[in-house]
């Protein structure tokens, strides 16, 4: 299948502004060190829980999150740090979450798999398949309901496409119209199957969106401007008032599932030709100098964001753990636990 | 006072909480054109329009996922589930995400909802459409379960729920629709958590919800005539919060406790208040704690079986009689 947002700009690829462009590789190289940095201190039994990496999939979130617009919703995945540190969530309370600190998101409460910041628009990761997408589809009608400009984003892998939630919520945003925008990250593999084992089409997303009256939009998710055009182009049909998008983002994921798997079950040599060939940081790289940005303003980026994510490792470390007085609270709307008198 | 059936009182409440607030919308599948399949919604979509009363597809996990999304981001819906069996298809929107959600952010994700569904037997619709399921949705952290046996209680319990900050689980019960009963004239709205004692009496506490409770007031009346065995009948109306202190009270006066389930009995919602009047009242209980459930078993279709499955005022009676005489 040819990618529709690549060939309508084919030999162009100048359409993007340079602050923009330097916005995305940023965002990119800022997630690609932050996520680094949880594996590392993982390793170091800093980490508690378990923890979904993002490795090699930062242009999908970097992409998205720069063409939305201050109020836009996002509703994640449990690997779900990439979309959370691209909106702009403050790295040092990403990583005391995952490190099950005071100083974290949710303040310990939530963990790796439930970032929830607000403030910049992230409405929460979720940790059951599909479930967010009806979730997506219920803020993006709110926003239609009470007249609200935001459109709200749904990012889940290519193992959702196979869940309930996953049907129910595209017919549901296809009738009504509404304006949430589905972003598929098919990263080749479901949990530790490969996903077109499991699956009756080729591409577990952009097959299926003739079923709810949708464009087939199949993109490189490893290109960050062709995600960024994408994105803008979704968000645009949906605050006209055109309804929903899908989008299915071919990537890779460098690290295994999650923390406890070593990824043994892909074929020798499939992840060091996505690491040579097809890394979205390297890929990146490579665009900013073809447009005459020099390598000094690229490294510095580069070491700003590591400098940043010490700084955020360092604060996180000194965070002491929650409090037990927390342990109870927020269970009901008036802040307590209480189910009887 | 104007007389409405328990099924007008559904619609009241929810046309009462539309009329004051704007927020609030109502989604469910049949609930718009139909009026529902049990009439419980007539006449909302003529008051409010399509915007406001949505017919949806048939797709239960969306319908709470979008309630859910809605309230999390400033909306106040009402979803309904239109057979509360149907809650297992869509149980991690109960179980796992509206439940969680102001937990897991720390305070960040508000879920203002109600979840209106069509609970319990009697209608002999068979195992799939007849079941009292209210102690599954008791048994889950962070919900508030409402079970209303009058239309007075449906009209202001509604209301209270739609103006509750927590998402509620209301269930109707099915068998209670054609019912009558007084609803206050104008607005009006009940309180949560507060049970209600609907017969006084000094020799036994009886605990009853939904259906079970005239079943329960049936049985008292008879005992009273027949025995003269003078129970205390309450509606405890809602599972959660549960309002312990009228319990406990009563059964400090009375020094005996009865329950009228009609879910099945394994952790039906009378084991846990018997769990905590044996904890805090044991002193006062003159004889044991009496638990009258629906037996473990699927509810059957034919009229005779589910009449023998489900407690009755017959059943309460005997129960109560042989434990007492």
């Amino acid at each position: 299948m040819v990618c529709k947002a690549q060939r309508q700009n084919e030999g162009v690829n100048d359409d993007i502004d340079d602050l923009i462009r330097l916005d995305l590789f940023r965002r990119q190289i800022e997630i690609r060190h932050c996520e680094q940095r949880a594996y590392d201190l993982f390793l170091q039994n800093l980490v508690k829980g378990t923890s979904h990496l993002s490795l090699g999939q930062e242009a999908i979130a970097s992409g998205f999150a720069t063409a939305m617009k201050e109020g836009d919703k996002s509703f994640c995945t449990y690997r779900g740090h990439a979309h959370t540190l691209a909106r702009g969530a403050p790295m040092h309370a990403v990583l005391g979450e995952l490190m099950q600190k005071d100083c974290g998101l949710m303040r310990g409460k939530g963990g790796s798999m439930h970032l929830t910041d607000v403030d910049h628009g992230v409405m929460g990761s979720y940790a059951i398949i599909g479930a967010h997408l009806p979730i997506a589809v219920g803020s993006a009608w709110r926003a239609q309901y009470l007249g609200d400009d935001d459109v709200t984003t749904a990012f889940f892998g290519d193992g959702t496409t196979n869940i309930g939630a996953f049907h129910e919520a595209l017919n549901y945003a296809a009738v009504f119209k509404l304006p949430v925008v589905f972003v598929c990250e098919n990263n080749f593999y479901m949990e530790y199957t490969p996903i077109s084992e499991i699956t009756a089409v080729e591409n577990p997303a952009a097959d299926r969106a003739s079923a709810y009256g949708l464009e087939s939009i199949l993109i490189d998710g490893n290109d960050a401007d062709v995600v960024y055009r994408t994105a803008q182009a979704a968000y645009a049909k949906a605050r006209a008032g055109h309804g929903p998008s899908l989008i299915e983002c071919k990537t890779y994921r460098h690290s295994g599932h999650s923390r406890a798997d070593p990824g043994a079950y892909r074929p020798d040599g499939e992840l060091d030709d996505w690491k040579t060939n097809r890394d979205p940081i390297k890929i990146y790289r490579a665009r900013l100098k073809e447009f005459g940005i020099s390598e000094d303003v690229i490294n510095e980026i580069d070491a700003k964001a590591l400098a940043q994510v010490d700084e955020a490792t360092e604060r996180a470390k000194a965070s002491g753990f929650p409090p037990a007085n927390i342990l109870a609270t927020d269970v009901y709307a008036d802040g307590g636990w209480a189910w009887r008198n | 006072m104007a007389e409405l059936t328990y099924r007008e009182a559904v619609a009241a409440g929810i046309a009462q909480e539309m009329e004051r607030d704007e927020r609030v919308a109502f989604i469910g599948e049949d609930i718009a054109r139909a009026g529902g399949v049990f009439k419980a919604t007539v006449g909302l979509l003529e008051k409010f329009g399509s915007k406001r009363v949505i017919d949806t597809p048939i797709s239960e996990e969306a319908i709470l996922g979008a309630a859910m999304g809605a309230a999390m981001t400033g909306m106040r819906p009402i979803a309904e589930i239109m057979f509360s069996d149907f809650l297992a298809v869509c149980w991690d929107f109960i179980a796992n995400e509206m439940s969680k959600s102001r937990y897991m952010s720390n305070g960040q994700l508000p879920c203002p909802l109600v979840v209106r569904t069509a609970n319990g037997g009697g209608s002999r619709f068979g195992a799939q459409h007849s079941q009292s399921v209210e102690n599954w949705a008791m048994m889950i952290p962070g919900i508030k379960v409402i079970a209303p046996s009058t239309p007075a209680d449906v009209k202001g319990l509604l209301a209270a729920s739609v103006r509750d900050d927590n998402p509620v689980i209301f269930f109707e019960h099915k068998s209670l629709y054609a019912t009558k009963g007084e609803v206050p004239d104008g607005e009006y709205i009940d309180k949560l958590g507060t049970a209600k004692i609907v017969r006084v009496g000094g020799d036994a506490t009886i605990l009853a919800l939904a259906l079970m409770v005239p079943r329960a007031l049936q049985a008292a009346e008879k005992l009273k005539v027949e025995t003269g065995i003078d129970c205390e009948v309450i509606d405890v109306r809602s599972l959660v919060p549960l309002d312990t202190q009228t319990i406990l009270s009563s059964v400090a006066k009375t020094g005996r406790l009865f329950t009228v389930e009609e879910n099945p009995r394994l952790c039906g919602w009378g084991a846990e208040i018997a769990s905590i009047v044996a904890d805090e009242a044991f002193w006062d209980l003159d004889g044991p704690i009496v638990r009258i459930t629906t037996p473990h078993i699927p509810l059957p279709a034919a009229d005779n079986l589910e009449d023998l499955a489900l407690p009755d005022a017959a059943r309460v009676f005997e129960t109560v009689r042989k434990v007492m005489g």
